[in-house]
């Protein structure tokens, strides 16, 4: 393993020397509870380990975990995987989870987290520094990047030069036969339990039957993105980032599709938070709460705008990538209240048949 | 030839030391299967914690129908694809003047090494034709024959075709002779394969996810990946168990029929029949499985690496990431096939309902979804196991309970073959019971322990579900460095790392066809 090495030792004994100095340990509130960034940082953390558990982009994250390494000496062991199965093993492992930090994709695995009582309260400071609708209502976890469902489209097609200006229109005959969706995505059951909010739960099921009668159904976002690209179908509903990423592998000359966004205030112009949270079981409850500080700090927040994510960063200040389209055209974050754990959508995809 | 009453002639006294309350055989069978079964328990355990109104609405939609029934259909026309597929791909490698019989083993045992996301993804990327139900067939086929072919393999390899030469020099034509007499010789290690596939089949979901066919597992997933909720997994899962008991319950109907078998410790080997004019359809044949099961996914890998442009020469750790894929390979492998011995050896020595249900039971795991398995271990290490919990021996521990019922395969059919009473000959002899096993038994089976232990390598070297739960925290193999960059869509830069696990698996296929599957000359010149 390479993090632990020279950089952390040099940084390990000043922070120790530190500590001397300072002659405080470490508390067991909140790093920095006037919400700035760790940079510098808590110096009395230094030399502690933290687990996190991640089900974010694995590149990203590992930029981020080594640079909050190198401000902060606290060391950081990262556990990449899938952000459901790593939340199904945190619920598994209860209260002697080894995870300090659980870094999610979408707002239900952390909600799921939360409701079972496994979180621990995000630091004040922290929650401050983003918009309060983009964490939880309860303070369990704090928002960290945010990304779109948009609708690609296979270049050339009607689709493309016709692009839904609502999510609704797809559910129309006109689409028939047209429509990738790929509703097994944990991004997918948020436009869902959004529409279930707007048009009610008769409106959303019909919605959703439409979208069965129209769509070819995927496993994942992407698949659907390949798929578009290749024009096997002539448009589908995916989050922004994946459009982005594929298009850096086949670049520019093998990209044959484009992204529309849905019209602001349409129940398909989501906008979607990736949070993180801290265990209630964590015994490093204040190197946590650094990290998370970190997270929602400005260097972090560069980190992610200008990473290989695609996503936007949610600190005000920090502008996401130029070639990214402003956030504030595409829609409003939904308040994570509206979002709650996704058992309402999935239950209605299940009787729609659009899940099994 | 044989007879299925062992010890015959052995006083009562000697067979009750040699097998009896004494012989530590039993028990340590018995925490085998317990421990490879304890996913089960898991399963029971989650699925009591689902409410009755939970319960009610899960198991009440009639959705359910229709995915039973595509499991069904699928495990039986893949099952059936299989058998035939293995079952010809040894007898042309193993009982017929085929040239290049031993590339053509290895060619064909390589399918084992390659992920199952490149196995679903290079089809469907290829051609987006290749979906549903039939897609599944042809892409589910081409990637499990191998365990009914290595098996079947070892069965052949070390019986010595005596008993075809006499069917042939008693007048019966080359199919007769198959038909009669190589089928039921192989029909232990057939059986044995098939079921594996067939319990497979029930709980997969990666490759069918990605053909778009729905089975009754797709079900199980939702209620992991988008309800996070075990308790509905698991309620779901037990109606996979009763699935899997069914047809561990066909396998032991169909077993009884005879188990005529013969060892071939004669030393002596007959000629290998000769193809004649089915030679060259035997290659065509023989070449079109390869190109499908091995040609297409390695092209994809080429293609990723070509026009990919993340493609890069992986950095230095992908070095590390194959010595760790290696070592947890050959560990699982190890274990397992240790571990099967005991079971298969006492289900073989004591021949009781009892002895032969706890060998079937720890097939039962085997049609559990892979996330179950890990989160079953998950739950279980960190309550009893704790200082193990996200350490290197609960990995291996997972892989042994996802593979075990490969190695037992293997090994049960391999001791199938052993005559009854060579042991009890052994031992009236005065030879101790240990040196016995080492010395008699063991040796009879090699070729099994061989097959057996291939398989579980190779299988474990491309796993992903699992070994993304149970790895140690930071610990990366091949296939979870391939996870992390086809997960961001970096396909070409994920291509080296599958097309290394591929390549890894060669040596010890080589290895393996040489020294165990070989170690039974195969004289091709006329006696």
């Amino acid at each position: 393993m390479p993090r632990l090495g020279r950089p952390f030792l040099a940084l390990s004994t000043t922070a120790v020397s530190l500590l001397a100095l300072a002659g405080c340990g470490s508390s067991g509130g909140d790093a920095s509870a006037d919400g700035t960034p760790a940079a510098g940082g808590p110096s009395s953390l230094a030399g502690q380990s933290i687990t996190v558990y991640s089900g974010q982009h694995e590149q990203t994250v590992k930029a981020l975990t080594a640079d909050f390494e190198k401000r902060t000496g606290i060391s950081v062991k990262l556990r990449s995987g899938d952000e459901a199965e790593l939340a199904n093993q945190i619920l598994q492992e209860g209260s002697a989870s080894p995870a300090d930090v659980f870094y999610a994709e979408n707002p239900p695995a952390l909600t799921v987290l939360e409701e079972k009582n496994l979180l621990a309260p995000v630091a004040p400071g922290t929650l401050k520094s983003v918009p309060a609708t983009d964490s939880s209502p309860q303070g369990g976890w704090v928002g960290v990047s945010a990304r779109t469902a948009a609708f690609v489209t296979h270049l050339g097609t009607a689709a493309d030069s016709a692009p839904p200006a609502s999510v609704r229109d797809l559910a129309t005959p006109a689409w028939k036969g047209r429509l990738g969706i790929a509703p097994a995505e944990t991004d997918f059951a948020p436009i869902v339990t959004r529409m279930i909010k707007t048009d009610g739960t008769d409106g959303a099921k019909k919605w959703l039957q439409g979208l069965k009668a129209n769509a070819k159904v995927y496993n994942s976002n992407e698949d659907l993105s390949v798929a578009v690209n290749s024009g096997e179908v002539q448009g589908g509903v995916v989050d922004h980032y994946y459009w982005y990423r594929l298009r850096d592998e086949k670049t520019a000359a093998g990209t044959h599709s484009k992204l529309h966004y849905f019209t602001k205030g349409d129940p398909g112009a989501l906008v979607d938070i990736s949070g993180a949270g801290i265990l209630k079981s964590s015994k490093h409850q204040a190197a946590a709460q650094a990290f998370l500080a970190y997270l929602d700090g400005k260097d972090a927040q560069q980190l992610i705008a200008g990473s290989q994510s695609y996503e936007y960063p949610l600190l005000s200040g920090v502008p996401g990538k130029a070639e990214l389209t402003p956030l504030d055209t595409i829609g409003t974050v939904v308040p994570v209240a509206d979002l709650g754990d996704g058992k309402a959508s999935l239950q209605l995809l299940q009787d729609t048949g659009l899940l099994q | 030839m044989t007879t299925p009453h062992r010890a015959e002639g052995l006083s009562p006294l000697r067979r009750w030391r040699a097998n009896g309350p004494l012989s530590p055989l039993a028990p340590v069978a018995f925490a085998v299967v317990a421990l490879v079964v304890s996913p089960l328990a898991f399963v029971a355990v989650q699925a009591a914690q689902a409410g009755w109104d939970q319960a009610q609405r899960l198991l009440g939609r009639p959705v359910l129908a229709t995915l039973i029934t595509n499991t069904v259909t699928l495990a039986a026309a893949v099952t059936f694809a299989t058998a035939v597929i293995g079952f010809g791909a040894a007898y042309l490698t193993e009982r017929t003047d085929l040239p290049g019989r031993r590339w053509w083993t290895v060619l064909l045992a390589l399918p084992l090494a390659v992920p199952e996301f490149v196995r679903g993804y290079s089809w469907v990327s290829l051609w987006p034709s290749v979906h549903g139900y039939w897609g599944a067939v042809l892409v589910m086929t081409c990637s499990l024959y191998p365990l009914v072919m290595l098996p079947v393999a070892a069965t052949l390899r070390r019986t010595d075709g005596a008993a075809e030469e006499v069917s042939r020099s008693l007048g019966r034509g080359p199919w007769a002779t198959l038909w009669r007499v190589t089928v039921p010789l192989a029909r232990p290690a057939l059986a044995g394969g098939a079921l594996l596939v067939s319990l497979y089949l029930l709980g997969e979901y990666g490759a069918f996810a990605m053909l778009r066919y729905t089975t009754f597992a797709t079900a199980i997933f939702t209620e992991y990946k988008l309800g996070f909720d075990a308790a509905s997994a698991s309620l779901l899962t037990s109606v996979l168990v009763a699935l899997a008991l069914l047809l561990v319950g066909l396998d032991a109907w169909a077993g009884r029929r005879g188990r005529t078998t013969r060892a071939g410790s004669t030393g002596r080997s007959a000629a290998p029949a000769a193809l004649g004019r089915w030679r060259l359809p035997s290659l065509a044949a023989l070449a079109a499985v390869v190109a499908l099961s091995l040609g297409v996914p390695l092209y994809a890998l080429g293609y990723w690496l070509v026009k990919g442009d993340s493609t890069s020469l992986p950095p230095a750790s992908v070095w590390s990431s194959a010595l760790t894929t290696l070592g947890y390979a050959v560990s699982a492998a190890l274990v397992s096939t240790a571990a099967a011995v005991p079971v298969a050896l006492y289900g073989w020595r004591r021949g009781t309902w009892l002895a032969r249900s706890a060998e079937r039971a720890a097939y039962l795991t085997r049609a559990l979804p892979g996330i179950a398995v890990a989160l079953s271990v998950v739950y279980f290490a960190i309550r009893y196991a704790q200082p193990l919990y996200q350490q290197p021996p609960m990995l291996v521990a997972g892989y042994v309970i996802l593979f075990f019922p490969l190695a037992l395969t293997a090994v049960r059919a391999a001791l199938a073959q052993v005559p009854p009473g060579v042991e009890e000959v052994a031992r009236s002899l005065g030879t101790r019971p240990l040196a016995v096993l080492a010395r008699v038994t063991l040796p009879l089976v090699l070729p099994g322990l061989g097959a057996a232990a291939a398989m579980v390598a190779l299988t474990a070297s491309t796993e992903l579900t699992a070994t993304l739960l149970l790895r140690p925290t930071g610990t990366q193999t091949l296939a979870t460095q391939f996870w992390v960059y086809t997960s961001g869509l970096a396909y070409g830069a994920a291509a080296p790392y599958a097309a290394l696990m591929v390549l890894m698996s060669v040596p010890p296929v080589l290895l393996l066809t040489r020294r165990a599957l070989g170690s039974h000359p195969t004289p091709e010149t006329p006696r």
